[in-house]
Parts: structure tokens; sequence; C-alpha cells
């Protein structure tokens, strides 16, 4: 016992130093663009972190779009939409598709689980040329709508984590309900759901997630349509022309607006998130 | 019902053509006949349909398109003389392009069309069996309900199965099948045609002049890949295991700390730490100003130095996703032998390494070969970073930290050489899939499959 308080005593003070040292390291980069956003010297880079004077102006040219081509607001409406929209799709498939190979019995359940294990390894974007003329021939790029479908038909293939899930309910469960009568729709409606909270939640979240991260698919099917941007690409094309230097500013404070929202939808459901992955993959 | 198919056979489709009613022979022909015959209206239209759509869409522009598919073309856009004009006129000419994928379409429809045409003679089959041992004929309403029973899996599963097909099968073999013409930035349609090369592109790569920039490109991706895997797994749980040390306090609020950076989108996170990393960036001018350095360290343009800075971004990263995860699996470990082995006088880092480290690599280690297919693919650090930069002369359209998705993905972009990008994409399966067939024989969920 005397060996064990020791240890603690010697160990505490040294926990708490590089707790604070990877703390600050950690949170260096977001705290110096937080500051950067409201900095009111323009330009890129300045020789110093904290800025002389603080403003709000990089945030109104963000919002009411001053300089004219760089709608944002339109931008955060338009990844609003297409992340609502394939959240809803994309966890009904996933669900649906992890519900039928988990808990169903058919004849192609087996191949079928083989065949998405290949197709899974493929480099995602080795596709995106093809799915580019897939879309043209349905006269539908340079739309939100296309968007939308390449995402919740991807949902279909990311089905692995959420059978994980449904694998570790107890069968006995759906057989003592089919004895009293239940079809499977009752099953999967009444009985399976209900119990799988955690991982719809996660599914949910991280379809959400997906097109506010995403900009490789989003920038091939967009193309030149700036005002069909999501977020994501719209503020990589601030940063990639020959006005990075001047929006500069106006960039972290775009940076800041996403951030926040999508920091504050994980924390608070981060528990959600150990869940679904240790519940749904990890299990060995 | 499902006793009775076990135990006898079902009749071959011959037996069904020589035994079968009118109706059931016509079934060969005109599909759905035996269900119109049998009062199984709504099937019956839905293969009667179907079976016209196919011939009308076959003869109209179903047998062109798999035509073309040997020759992709032969007609170039370009000045063709025209007799009646006496001048040469604009040529439309064929896209080998279009022409490829459309051949790919048409196999997939042939292919849908012969699957249904089965299941039009399965349910005639079924149909002449059922009435063969004079069992009543299911109607409309029973055929319905079963989609949400013995069917559910099919309600549930058809619409992402043609989402599968038509946006991840078909533009998979359309890219495999570039691999093997000479689509590249010479042979562009609609201007040029390209053609079936065979296995050119794969030698070029392998022991052509490409081989110069895959080999080290190779080697980098998977230098990569296992140092940014085993960094972020190793620290990770390190960091989750000194938040958990006993007397730590405020537990939430650090895990909260590092959880933020992993929150924020990465777009934005590495387009910062591009920033902050630049060579006048803020960085740099602090490390000056306080006099540690004398001249900006080039943390993204010098090649060896961009490599390490590319793995400690994707640390900063990485780290916290590894500590979560892990935070949740030290949760869950049995305390028992802990304190067992820190009765009989073991240290902290012998627990560690005989006890808690071996138990969170077992459930972990699927999800870590998961992690380093993944990092083979990790597109984002390394596009959003350096771009693959600092170009690199000896390479052909890569730079230093290209990996090969990323070189991929400049080959299509930049160099527009599809027919090696898409060799390259095949490569990068092969690789992907010996290290996933791994990790996924080891998990549970695909044994109980």
């Amino acid at each position: 016992m005397h060996n064990i308080q020791r240890e603690y005593k010697v160990g505490l003070p040294i926990a708490y130093i590089v707790l604070i040292v990877l703390s600050v390291l950690w949170l260096f980069p977001i705290f110096w663009i937080v500051l950067t956003s409201f900095r009111g010297e323009g330009g890129a880079f300045v020789p110093y972190i904290i800025p002389k004077t603080f403003v709000l102006d990089n945030y109104k040219t963000l919002l009411f779009n001053t300089s004219g081509n760089y709608p944002f607001v339109r931008w955060f409406w338009n990844t609003l939409f297409v992340a609502a929209i394939s959240c809803v799709l994309s966890t009904f498939i996933t669900i649906g598709m992890a519900y039928s190979l988990s808990r169903l019995r058919f004849k192609f359940r087996k191949p079928f689980l083989k065949t998405a294990l290949v197709l899974n390894m493929f480099p995602g974007f080795m596709s995106m040329i093809a799915i580019y003329y897939i879309l043209k021939a349905l006269n539908l790029t340079e739309s939100l709508l296309a968007l939308i479908l390449v995402y919740a038909s991807g949902a279909a293939l990311g089905f692995y984590i959420a059978k994980g899930f449904f694998d570790t309910i107890p069968m006995e469960l759906d057989e003592s309900a089919m004895i009293d009568g239940a079809n499977k729709w009752d099953v999967f409606t009444k009985i399976t759901l209900p119990l799988s909270k955690p991982i719809i939640v996660y599914t949910a979240l991280m379809a959400f997630m997906g097109p506010w991260m995403d900009f490789l698919f989003a920038k091939v099917i967009l193309g030149d349509k700036v005002e069909k941007y999501t977020v994501a690409i719209g503020l990589y094309t601030m940063m990639t022309k020959n006005t990075a230097n001047s929006l500069f500013v106006a960039f972290t404070a775009g940076c800041v607006l996403i951030a926040i929202p999508i920091t504050l939808v994980f924390i608070f459901m981060q528990r959600f998130y150990v869940e679904g992955i240790t519940s749904g993959s990890v299990k060995g | 019902m499902l006793k009775n198919k076990e135990n006898q056979p079902s009749m071959s489709f011959l037996d069904l053509f020589q035994k079968g009613d009118i109706a059931t022979k016509l079934s060969f022909v005109i599909m759905g006949a035996a269900n119109f015959a049998n009062r199984q209206i709504l099937k019956g239209l839905i293969f009667l349909v179907s079976e016209a759509g196919f011939f009308y869409w076959l003869f109209r522009s179903g047998l062109h398109s798999l035509g073309m598919l040997s020759t992709l073309g032969i007609r170039a856009q370009g000045l063709v003389y025209n007799k009646k004009l006496g001048i040469r006129v604009l040529q439309k000419g064929d896209n080998s392009m279009l022409l490829l994928l459309f051949a790919i379409v048409a196999i997939l429809v042939c292919i849908l069309f012969v699957y249904l045409y089965i299941v039009n003679l399965r349910s005639a089959r079924h149909l002449y069996e059922l009435k063969a041992a004079g069992k009543p004929l299911p109607g409309m309403r029973k055929d319905v309900r079963s989609l949400l029973d013995e069917r559910f899996h099919v309600t549930l599963m058809t619409v992402p199965l043609l989402g599968i097909l038509f946006f991840t099968i078909l533009p998979l073999l359309y890219m495999i099948s570039i691999a093997f013409t000479n689509y590249d930035h010479n042979h562009l349609p609609p201007k040029n045609l390209f053609g079936w090369v065979g296995f050119r592109n794969f030698g070029n790569i392998l022991t052509g002049k490409m081989s110069g920039t895959f080999f080290p490109v190779l080697g980098w991706t998977l230098i990569w890949a296992v140092l940014a895997t085993v960094t972020c797994f190793f620290f990770g749980i390190l960091l989750a295991l000194l938040i958990n040390t006993k007397g730590v306090r405020f537990k939430p609020m650090w895990r909260t700390i590092f959880v933020v950076t992993m929150a924020v989108p990465q777009f934005v996170s590495l387009l910062i730490m591009r920033n902050l990393l630049n060579s006048s960036g803020p960085l740099n001018t602090l490390m000056i100003n306080w006099g540690w350095i004398d001249k900006p360290i080039p943390f993204l343009t010098d090649p060896m130095l961009a490599r390490v800075t590319v793995i400690l971004v994707n640390m900063w990263i990485g780290i916290p996703a590894t500590m979560l995860v892990s935070t949740g699996i030290l949760q869950n470990l049995p305390q028992d032998q802990m304190e067992a082995a820190r009765i009989d006088g073991a240290n902290a880092v012998q627990v560690f390494r005989h006890i808690t480290f071996p138990q969170i690599l077992f459930v972990m280690m699927p999800s870590l070969i998961q992690q380093f297919v993944g990092n083979i693919n990790n597109f984002n650090v390394i596009f959003l970073l350096t771009g693959g930069g600092p170009t690199n002369s000896n390479f052909y359209g890569a730079g230093s930290t290209d990996l090969l998705v990323t070189w991929l993905y400049s080959l299509t972009v930049n160099t527009l050489d599809y027919n090696l990008a898409s060799v390259i994409g095949i490569l990068i399966f092969i690789l992907s899939a010996v290290f996933s067939l791994m990790a996924y024989t080891r998990t549970n969920s695909f044994k109980e499959a």
C-alpha cells in the first residue's frame, strides 16, 4: 500500500504538467484562428499573435458578402440543406442495410457481405470521374440533388459498424416476439429500433457531418457553380485564389463560424460516438 | 414451406417447360404469363412491362452501345470532305468515353434483365408446384404482406442496392476498364478517340517510365501509413491513461479539450495548420522574435521536413480520436487483474506493458488495421496540408509528400492521364485488400456472417 501511495504523489504533478503542455499545443491553433478572426489589421500574416485591434468587420465582410464572390451565407444554407436531407436518407439506408444483413437470413447474404468488403476497398474517388459523367447523363451536375444522391448511395456500403451493433442484440428477443405472433416488420420497429439508439444517433451524426467535411466529391460535382458550393469548398477556394492574402481574415471568421456549431454538436454527442465505435466495430 | 423447399429440390426449368401448362410454357417467351393466368395481375404486369421496356431499349440503343464496346468509336472529330457540298465540314465524331460508359450500362442492364427473367421463371415454377400440391395460390395481398415478413430484406435493401449498382459498381467497372485503354492527355475525347491497349499501362507503371515515380511514392505511402497509425494509436492510449490517472481532477474537462480538435472539420483545421506552419506564418515569426532561430524553418517546403510535419500534424488530428475510443475501452476493462498486479508490487509501467496494453491491443486490433488502410487512403491530410508538395523534379506529376491516392488525384485533375490513374487505383485496391482481409477475418461481425 505504501508503495502505491508514493507512486501517486510523484506522478500527479507530472501528469498535470504534461496535460497542461499538451492542452496548450492542442488548443494553440484554434486559439490563434479565433484571435485572427477578430483581427483589425488585414493580410495573411502579421509578426505577432495577439491582434493590435479587435473588430467584427471580418464577420461582417463574410456575412454580408461585400466582396461579392463569396456568398458565405448561401454556402451555409446549401450545406445545411444537403447535410439534413442526406442525414435522414443515409440513416434509413445504413440502418436498413445493417439490420437486414445482421438479423435477417436470405440467400445472398454471405456473398453480399463479401462483395461489400471488396467494394469498400477501392479508393472512394477512383470512381469520381465516372460518377461525374453518370450525373451529367442524368442532367444533375452542378446541383445539390446530385450531392445528396452520391452521399446517400454511398451510405449503402457503410453498414459494417451498425451491423456489428445489431449483432450484439440477443436473437432470443426476436424469436420470442415471433412466437407471440409478430412479423419481421414488427420486430424491427418495435423491438430492435428502440434498443438501437446509440447506433442510430452515431449513424445520423456521421451522416450529418459528412457533407460539412467533404469537399472532394462536392468540388468535382459542383464545378464552378459558386452559388451552389458547400461551405467546405467555398472556404477552400477563398484560400486558393489570388485573393488568399486579402481574404485571409474573412476566411478565419468563416472557419470559426463553421467550427463552433459542429464542435458543439460533436461534444454533445461524443457519448454516442464512443458507444457506436466500441460496440460496433471493436467487439473482439 | 421452408422445410419443404429443403427436402425436395425444385424441378429444373427444362422439366417445367415440358410438364407445364400453356401459360407456364408461355412464361418462357412472354414474362409474367403464368402470373396473369393465375390472377397475380400486379406481378404479371411488372414482368411484362419490364420485358417490353428491355426490348424497346435494346433495339433503340442497347445493341448499338454493346457493338461499340470493341472499338470504342471509329469516327474521330474533325473536318471531313463532303462530296455533296464540295467542302470539308465538321464531323461530330464518336466520344470513346461516353461509348464505354454506355456499353457498361448496357451490360449491367442485360444482367439485370436476365436476373428478372429467372425470377419470372421461378415464379411460374412456384405457381406450378403449388398447384400440383393442391395448395392455395398466394394472392396479391399476401404477396405484398410478405414484403414485411419473409421477404422483409427485399423491402429494406432494394433501393440501397440500386444505389450501389449505379454509384459504386458502375463507376468502378468504368474506371477499371479505363486502366486498359490509352485514355491520357494525348487521347482526350471528343477531339481524339481512345482504344484498348491491354496491360500496357500496368507495364508502364511497374517496370516502365512510371516506375521511377511509382515505387518511391508507394514506399512513402507505406511508411506514412505505418507511422501515422502507430503514433496515433500509441500516444492516444497514453493520453487516455494519463487523463484516467487516479487523482487527476476535472477528467471530463481534459477530455473535452482534446475532443475539440477532433470535432473541428478537417478542412478547417488543416488549412489553419498550413497557414500556421507557413515560412512567414505565426509559428516561425514567433520563434524568430524569441530569438530561437535565425531564419524561418521550411516546415512544408523542405522534402524531408515536410514529411515529418505531415506525420506530426496527423498526430494532432488523430490522437484525440484514439484517446476517446480507448477511454471507452479502459473504463470497461476488468479492474481485478490490475489491482492484483499492483498488490504484487508491479509499477505503473509494468501494469501498462503486461496488462492494460495487451488488452487494449486485442480489442482494437481490427479497427487498427482499418485505420492503417484508412491511412493508405488518407487524402485529406496530405492534400490540404501540403497539396503533395514540395514538388519533386524526379517524379512525374507527384510531389515529395504525395501518397498514391493524392498522386491518383493529380494524375486525373492536373495531367489528365486517366489510364495511369486507374492503374494506380487498382494497385491501391490490391494493397488495401490484403490488409483489410487480415482485419475482417479477425472481427466478430465477419465471423458470424
